[in-house]
């Protein structure tokens, strides 16, 4: 079994909000993802990988803000963890 | 000949966007003399290394090395190709506007992206580049500006810089960000020669991977700006005062107006930073206007009401 990884960015912390930015990870290394590789998003949300089989494994906290912080921004706040795992030959 | 500067909306642009792309504007005799300059990557050869043939490459380079800190005006020989494109009136022009009259040189680079022959020679994996955003983390007001010039065509299957607009004023570190592969409203610089893109240095990029037959390459030059950046570009474009909308409630479509494009969002904009997002953006045209009440959509008026204090 190999793990396959895909890591969606949603324009808030609701499962089934659009997706704003994508990733995918390969254990199988039968493709190669990689930074630029495609311009469209793999699913509209998260509860389309859902229902393609992905599992999820990790949501992103909602946070408070810290005092004075509060316009700072910085990292994409909604990530959420797919993976699926994977039968590869012997 | 006077150096045209940047009117407000192109000022707008760049503060709502982080960039500003000027096609095939660079003369081709330039282009081909900064190729020449540039000089040429060794054939692929068996068990060479990549860094060993980039190097060979930014040595033969008749390219200035030029320490930090040096006026921008001294940095490159006269005449050279690099001196003669700052001195094209829109360039010069653009600078003013953006860092002032008498920037200051910050670094260049000779980023060159290879084709797949080298790698297989090499023994190297042919992937695109980390998105990342340059330098640390800057938690400053204003902004420095980075040229990079592309003086040869470049197709998408050369890959091309990579860049997402709008995610200038996001104080993230370096390659922190790497994870992230493909973000919503990524551009990728298939360009024309004598392409120019003028970016913020907060905007968040990559290089990407050339699938083609020959090498790719673009040249970078950072430079600070050494007085305010306050009021730089054509003040007679600049209104006295933002123009009035309706927000949310808006029945028809309104004009294009500093306002307009400052209150434009980016597909990869969260439903609730991208509000945020706005209050940034007029932070940095409050910056560059010298005018602290500035306000565009009543985003800051709402903040800063004295009756709520």
């Amino acid at each position: 079994m190999r793990q396959k990884v895909l890591v969606l960015y949603l324009a808030n912390s609701a499962l089934d909000a659009p997706t704003i930015a994508w990733a995918i990870y390969d254990g199988t290394g039968e493709t190669r993802p990689m930074a630029g590789d495609n311009d469209q998003a793999p699913y509209r949300t998260g509860v389309d990988a859902l229902k393609d089989g992905w599992r999820l494994i990790q949501a992103a906290q909602i946070l408070p803000h810290s005092r004075g912080d509060e316009f700072d921004l910085a990292y994409l706040k909604y990530e959420f963890f797919f993976e699926k795992l994977v039968e590869i030959a012997a | 000949m006077t150096a045209p500067l940047l009117s407000s909306l192109d000022m707008a642009r760049f503060v709502a966007r982080g960039f500003l792309r000027f096609d095939g504007v660079v003369p081709a005799e330039i282009n081909d003399q900064f190729l020449a300059e540039a000089g040429e990557a060794d054939y692929p050869k068996p068990g060479r290394k990549m860094l060993r043939t980039y190097g060979e490459l930014l040595a033969n380079a008749r390219i200035p090395e030029v320490p930090p800190g040096v006026p921008l005006a001294s940095a490159y020989p006269q005449g050279s190709a690099v001196d003669r494109l700052l001195d094209l009136p829109l360039v010069k022009g653009a600078i003013q506007s953006l860092v002032g009259s008498a920037p200051i040189f910050d670094h260049h680079f000779l980023h060159v992206t290879f084709p797949p022959a080298y790698y297989d020679a090499a023994g190297g994996e042919n992937v695109s580049q980390h998105t990342h955003q340059d330098s640390t983390i800057d938690p400053s007001e204003g902004f420095d500006l980075q040229i990079m010039y592309y003086p040869h065509k470049v197709t998408r299957e050369m890959g091309g810089t990579r860049f997402i607009p709008g995610t200038h004023l996001r104080r993230v570190s370096e390659v922190a960000l790497g994870r992230y592969q493909n973000i919503a409203g990524q551009q990728h610089m298939v360009c024309e020669a004598g392409t120019l893109l003028f970016l913020h240095n907060g905007i968040w990029h990559g290089g990407g991977v050339n699938h083609s037959e020959r090498t790719r390459t673009m040249f970078k030059i950072r430079m600070n700006p050494s007085q305010p950046q306050v009021r730089r570009w054509d003040m007679a474009t600049l209104p006295n005062r933002p123009a009035e909308r309706p927000i949310f409630f808006v029945k028809t479509p309104q004009a294009e107006t500093v306002e307009s494009i400052l209150m434009t969002p980016e597909p990869w904009f969260e439903q609730d930073t991208g509000r945020l997002e706005y209050v940034n953006r007029i932070k940095l045209w409050r910056h560059l206007t010298g005018d602290p009440t500035y306000d565009a959509d009543h985003w800051m008026t709402r903040l800063e009401n004295p009756a709520r204090a």
